[in-house]
């Protein structure tokens, strides 16, 4: 890994995770919890298809390790893990097919991102009770990935080519 | 570049349909509930199957309702509360719902138990 290649990661894994303290100040009202937009993730996005699979699982993961020691407790870290891992698995899987968009790509793994965190949350709380979420974690994960993905796609867009 | 590929809206379209009918099955598919949880200001004052016919007068501070468990069902006949929206709400039977009569802080709510089965819905 070359200092400029080095340099870029800490530089987007910086953006990513001033976009998680971000969202962690603002209190979404929502009833159900793991409802978010998930802020970080334009960032997570942009790396994917600007510089690849490595670069959006080095951003996503450590992004999710830093602000789970800063921010939250290591139980929300795991559930958070969990959904990223998921999440960039089926991005990469879907950009490979060379079929979808930018956005269908980010809806996905919106999408992916909360049904992780719902699996896990079931097998650590021993309840499936917690299906009562699916619908609304499938409908939120979908909003807020069409929202990453706009996002995320016009960054892509207006990034200049030396960058990155 | 478009925003939205086809393949996109199809997968989006998808999605929502998913959440569509799981949400309609979860509506309509919920569990029965086992037992009767009666509660005043906060404080369980009793615990009833649903299974069992019972008919029984909740005291509270603020007056009585007359509470009526048949048919694995519970309902409020009667009360002395001024507004008796408690009796006017339809009988309760599934897990999570619940019967209030606020003006005697009086909460009846229908919970699960070992022969609720929570786990079917998952499968």
């Amino acid at each position: 890994m070359n200092t400029k290649k080095t340099a870029r990661y800490g530089l987007l894994i910086a953006l990513a995770f001033i976009f998680s303290y971000i969202e962690s100040v603002i209190a979404a009202p929502v009833p159900v919890p793991g409802i978010k937009l998930g802020l970080a993730n334009v960032v997570v996005v942009a790396a994917l298809y600007r510089m690849g699979n490595g670069a959006a699982v080095a951003v996503s993961v450590v992004r999710v390790i830093l602000s789970g020691l800063t921010f939250n407790n290591a139980l929300m870290m795991v559930y958070s893990l969990s959904g990223c891992t998921l999440s960039l698995l089926v991005m990469a899987l879907l950009k490979k097919t060379k079929r979808f968009g930018i956005v269908g790509v980010s809806v996905a793994g919106g999408v992916m991102h909360n049904l992780g965190q719902l699996m896990v949350a079931a097998v650590i709380l021993e309840t499936s009770a917690l299906a009562y979420y699916f619908p609304a974690l499938l409908v939120s994960g979908c909003a807020a990935g069409c929202v990453i993905g706009i996002a995320g796609g016009e960054a892509v867009k207006r990034l200049p080519p030396s960058f990155l | 570049m478009k925003k939205f590929k086809k393949w996109d809206i199809w997968l989006i379209a998808a999605i929502v349909l998913i959440a569509l009918a799981s949400w309609i099955y979860l509506r309509f598919s919920r569990d029965e509930g086992a037992f009767v949880v009666a509660s005043v200001d906060g404080e369980v004052t009793g615990r009833y199957s649903l299974s069992q016919p019972l008919s029984l007068e909740i005291e509270s501070p603020g007056g009585s309702n007359f509470l009526v468990i048949e048919d694995g069902t519970a309902k409020v006949t009667a009360a002395d509360c001024p507004d008796k929206l408690c009796v006017n709400q339809k009988a309760i039977r599934f897990q999570g719902e619940s019967i209030i009569c606020l003006p005697h802080r009086l909460e009846i709510r229908i919970e699960g138990g070992e022969e609720g089965g929570v786990d079917a819905l998952a499968q």
